[in-house]
């Protein structure tokens, strides 16, 4: 803080003038740099309302360091002129002369000197005048007493091009009186202390007041990824509505799994080197549950269980294809499998919620690998009108009330239904996720028993978290190259509102 | 999902009432298809090479619409205009039938000789006869082979079509295989005559064919059907002959379908001729072809097969969850082209499958059929009674807890992909390949999808090298899976799940990781020491900056690594400040 002597001068100062004083005036009254007088406002402004000051700009013309030389001794041209004998001066002493260069042309300009070219001994300078008048200095020894309002715009133009002088613009307040003016000084105390607490001594103290326009400091601390608190708000929901966690902890699939199982046939586009992830080491799954994968081939390649099946050669070096699992659905088909191999069925729920991959183009919404969520029931009897009144409490939770469902096809589900919900914003029906009840197909070949159904849907975590945090562009959501300034900001989850 | 472009105005004329686009895009809803866009071909001419190209062209207003990919019935405005009226009950689906030739004479005949057997084994061939066709019709015949090439017929590789003015050619058609430099014809819209080798090479360059080539390019013999007097019918799957070529004034076609899958060989001529039979002068009757196979057995076709499924009343109700009478539920199936009727046995429902439904393989085929045709949205929504008890799977019950926690320990959590190139997990890191027991990818389309990861630190450098921007010091972490070989498992492969973190400021920052891990093993309730608890030990490690890298072991097992990264690891990753690190397997703590 500035003195206290200097802060009263000023608001003595202040005191004095009706409708205020400029910063720069109270400097040259006060005999101190300009500066100085910034930080007395400064300091005087965090007092509360003593003064208020608003910063404005002017400009002035300054003499440049050149300038200030010429105006105490004069222009180069007179310098030169002066230094010129009656008897003449060679030239080239002339020009060891500091001003030399410059004062020669000028002066030749000016017709106070002339060249004999012819002399002997060289060429030689005389003065063609007997006196001459310094205009530049003149003009700039007016600047240089603040009379610059004296000179012509034009003449201020030509100085500055001579590098003589300089237009600055100078930072300066305008002070006037503030609703608590005075002119002495009470020092206000900016926090309560440990001392003043023991003292009492708060009781008397002013306290400088707070800013609460101001944010606040950030607090030091992690922050949890946008993507993944969805992930846990959706693994909440299946939680609450009694689904158990499949391990999904395994990318590398056999092509067995993730197509065959499902009574996907081999020739299917989804099977094709443009769709999905082959594994090249280790290329091929070693090991099969043997008497099922012999139901699988019959029911693909002759049917059964009262089904046509798809009459092709169904082959088993296509099944031992490994690849990156291109749906959870896999690890359903393993559970399930595992479920039959039970002495005695019991009714499951399950879910999962993990990345699966595709070898498919990508765009602003499309990545080689996203996470898929999925819900399965298996129980006896369960009907089509239960699959949709689950995936109405499901979405329900999700803060989705408005649910139709449209026909679609599924190679493993029958029937198969897209889900839609309305979009309030949008104003219109948007797809939200796929469901289906499993083809007896895929169930009857590992064993479950004929009367159990096994319901099922999916969706993506992406595309609703993108939704929720507005998020146009999925890469800066997921991989890399996250904005992680996103991430500090965004806040919980909370999907039903 | 096939989408098929149909003239809207022809298609409502077809349908005998016009509509208003909500209205049709909710039968379509309905109907299980989807109204994708409404356009015309000047708009697309327009959006693809700009306005001034689209002057001139059609403006009629076009419907795409998106068909379910095992509706091969629905590919044409024909067979869409059929199953709506149907749907609609405004018309009762057709009834297909295969006839023999008129007048008592011969049915034309295709025989195939044994040299097919190791290119393209499978031929069914069917003929169309006094056939009305107008420009509309015509286009949408072609359209509908292209349709099937690309779908049921998966790009030509499983059934090709060739279809031919019956007119200018003379059976009996012989289908073999010969050695590509034998065969010489003048192929579809050429004006000279080509040796399939020469072809192979000029439709190298044309758009539409390259893709086909591949099918049967080293094949040492090219499949080729010749009629009676050697006239070449078609070189399939990649062009027919230009003498066969069929055009508006054809009016008998031959068509044939060549596959190596005798299935969809027999769909696909299925669907070619229920569709356009429509225009004969007997409207879907077919006239048959036979099949003459090298081992001399003889073969009819089309199948036009009818099926009966006899299913109950009781079982449609209680998969679809509704309750009505079988006559009612009869009613619905007919709707779906499926004619059924109440054999009044029970409720017993004899359902008839026509050629046109291959998709119908099972009775749940038909119970869906029952349930669209009921109204998906019309069924009363229930919830099942299953009563189950939820579980979290251990491993990721302890990630969320931890990750939680390490949030609240000030690190921010990054998520990285599971996909990445080689150079990421190798010699960015300053490990050999062969050594890191990765999973390696056939196909990837580019580098960044060679290998499934086998740390999480690339992941983690990376997130920071695309946020140097912030302010310092970064502090991330991830839980998430690696990928590694493992012959234990059935695939070869198990994923392992870790947890990686990076501390990257100004200086290196050991001591805050090695914070870190103290501050997880308490949440662990491991102690420090060197039998039961954790500890960690100098070691040597290629990614590490050395004399920085200690390994850590928990109950004497090394469970992973923490330290200053190697500089040249930093650069690599474009990284300018120094950088610590932590990475270990969570999984024995389970």
């Amino acid at each position: 803080m500035a003195d206290t002597g200097l802060l009263e001068s000023l608001l003595r100062l202040v005191e004095k003038v009706d409708g205020g004083i400029d910063s720069q005036d109270v400097a040259v009254d006060l005999g101190v740099d300009h500066q100085v007088i910034v930080g007395a406002v400064k300091s005087l402004q965090a007092l509360g309302e003593v003064i208020s000051a608003e910063q404005k700009s002017s400009k002035h013309w300054e003499l440049t360091g050149e300038g200030c030389e010429i105006a105490e001794q004069g222009s180069h041209e007179a310098r030169v002129f002066n230094a010129i004998p009656a008897e003449g001066l060679p030239q080239n002493q002339l020009m060891k002369m500091q001003s030399g260069k410059v004062g020669f042309s000028k002066a030749m300009s000016n017709k106070w000197i002339r060249l004999d070219k012819a002399h002997e001994g060289g060429p030689r300078v005389f003065k063609t005048v007997e006196t001459i008048e310094d205009t530049v200095r003149d003009k700039l020894q007016l600047v240089q007493k603040g009379l610059s309002a004296k000179l012509e715009e034009k003449e201020k133009n030509e100085l500055k091009k001579r590098k003589l002088l300089a237009e600055v613009t100078v930072k300066s307040y305008w002070i006037t009186k503030g609703s608590s003016f005075s002119t002495t000084i009470t020092k206000q105390e900016t926090e309560l202390t440990p001392e003043m607490i023991a003292s009492g001594s708060w009781k008397e103290k002013k306290f400088k007041p707070y800013n609460f326009e101001a944010m606040g400091v950030a607090p030091d601390c992690g922050h949890l990824h946008p993507l993944m608190k969805v992930r846990t708000q959706f693994r909440q929901i299946f939680l609450e509505m009694g689904f158990t966690e499949m391990p999904t902890n395994n990318f590398i699939e056999s092509s067995f799994w993730n197509f065959d199982s499902l009574f996907q046939p081999q020739q299917h586009p989804a099977r094709d080197q443009h769709d999905t992830f082959f594994i090249s080491d280790p290329a091929l799954a070693h090991e099969f549950p043997q008497d099922y994968l012999e139901r699988v081939k019959k029911v693909h390649s002759e049917g059964g269980y009262g089904s046509q099946g798809y009459k092709y050669d169904w082959k088993i070096e296509e099944a031992q294809k490994n690849l990156l699992r291109t749906h959870t659905t896999a690890v359903s088909a393993r559970m399930l499998y595992k479920l039959a191999q039970q002495e005695k069925f019991t009714p499951v729920k399950y879910f999962s919620i993990d990345r699966v991959f595709r070898n498919e183009t990508l765009d602003a919404t499309h990545l080689a690998e996203f996470h898929q969520i999925e819900g399965v029931v298996a129980d006896y009897g369960l009907t089509l009108g239960n699959l949709m009144g689950v995936l109405h409490q499901f979405f329900t939770k999700l803060g989705i009330t408005k649910l139709r469902f449209k026909p679609a096809f599924n190679p493993y589900t029958e029937p198969s239904m897209e889900v839609f919900s309305y979009h309030e914003g949008l104003k219109k029906w948007v797809e939200v996720g796929n469901s289906g009840v499993f083809r007896p197909e895929m169930l009857l070949p590992m064993g479950l028993p004929e009367g159990v159904s096994v319901i099922a849907w999916g969706l993506s975590l992406e595309r609703p978290t993108m939704i929720k945090y507005g998020i146009n562009n999925i890469r800066e959501l997921v991989g890399h190259k996250v904005n992680l300034q996103m991430v500090y900001d965004s806040p919980i989850c909370r999907l039903d509102s | 999902m096939p989408t098929v472009s149909v003239k809207r105005d022809l298609l409502f004329e077809a349908l005998g009432q016009t509509y208003t686009d909500e209205e049709f895009d909710e039968l379509c809803f309905e109907f299980g298809l989807e109204l994708d866009e409404i356009t015309s071909e000047k708009d697309i001419i327009s959006r693809e090479q700009g306005d001034e190209k689209a002057e001139g062209a059609s403006d009629v207003v076009l419907y795409k619409i998106d068909v379910p990919a095992n509706r091969y019935d629905l590919l044409c405005l024909e067979g869409l205009v059929r199953g709506l009226q149907v749907f609609k009950e405004r018309m009762e689906a057709p009834r297909y039938k295969r006839v023999s030739p008129a007048n008592g004479g011969e049915p034309q005949r295709l025989v195939i000789t044994e040299e097919t057997a190791s290119v393209r084994p499978y031929a069914v061939a069917a003929v169309l006869r006094n056939i009305t066709f107008t420009q509309e019709r015509y286009d949408s015949f072609i359209e509908l082979q292209e349709k099937l090439h690309q779908n049921v017929c998966r790009k030509r590789t499983l059934v090709a079509i060739g279809t031919h003015d019956l007119d200018t050619i003379s059976g009996p058609f012989t289908y073999t295989a010969k050695p590509p430099a034998d065969i010489r014809f003048k192929p579809l819209n050429q004006s000279k005559e080509y040796t399939a080798t020469e072809l192979m090479s000029l439709y190298k360059a044309d758009s539409h064919l390259k893709h086909y080539l591949h099918i049967i390019e080293n094949e040492p013999l090219y499949p080729i059907i010749y009629d009676s007097n050697g006239i070449v019918l078609s070189m399939p799957p990649i062009i027919n002959g230009d003498h066969t070529k069929i055009s508006l004034n054809t009016k008998n076609i031959f068509i044939e379908c060549t596959a190596t899958d005798h299935t969809k060989a027999k769909i696909t001529l299925d669907m070619v001729v229920t569709m356009f039979s429509e225009y004969c002068e007997e409207p879907f009757t077919v006239e048959e072809a036979e099949v003459v196979y090298p081992d001399g057995r003889l073969c009819v076709y089309p199948e036009l097969a009818y099926r009966t499924e006899t299913l109950s009343g009781d079982f449609i109700n209680k998969k679809v969850g509704i309750n009505e009478s079988a006559e009612s539920i009869a009613q619905l199936l007919t709707r779906m082209c499926l004619r059924s009727e109440i054999t009044g046995e029970d409720d017993q429902i004899q359902v008839e499958i026509p050629p046109t439904r291959s998709d119908v393989i099972h009775a749940c085929d038909i119970m869906e059929d029952a349930a669209i045709a009921y109204g998906f949205n019309n069924i009363v929504r229930s919830t099942p009674r299953t009563y189950t008890v939820a579980n979290q799977l251990p491993l990721n019950k302890l990630t969320e807890l931890l990750r939680q926690d390490l949030a609240a320990a000030g690190f921010t959590e990054a998520l990285t992909f599971a996909l990445c190139s080689q150079e990421d997990i190798a010699d960015k890191l300053g490990k050999n390949i062969a050594e890191t027991r990765a999973v390696h990818i056939s196909n990837p389309k580019t580098a960044e999808f060679q290998v499934a990861r086998t740390s999480l630190l690339p992941g983690l450098l990376k997130t920071v090298a695309a946020n140097r921007k912030m302010p310092l010091p970064l502090k991330l972490f991830e839980i998430s899976d690696v990928v590694l070989k493992d012959e234990t498992k059935d695939v070869g492969a198990r994923n392992n799940r870790r947890l990686c973190a990076v501390y990257y400021n100004k200086s290196p920052g050991f001591e805050v990781i090695h914070g870190l891990l103290d501050r997880v093993m308490q949440l662990l309730d491991v102690k420090p020491g060197r039998n039961q608890g954790y500890h960690i030990q100098a070691a040597e490690d290629s990614t590490f900056f050395p004399g920085r890298c200690a390994e850590i072991l928990s109950g004497g097992k090394s469970i992973g690594h923490l330290g200053v990264l190697h500089p040249d690891v930093l650069s690599r990753f474009e990284l300018t400040m120094p950088c610590s690190a932590i990475d270990i397997d969570i999984e024995p703590f389970l």
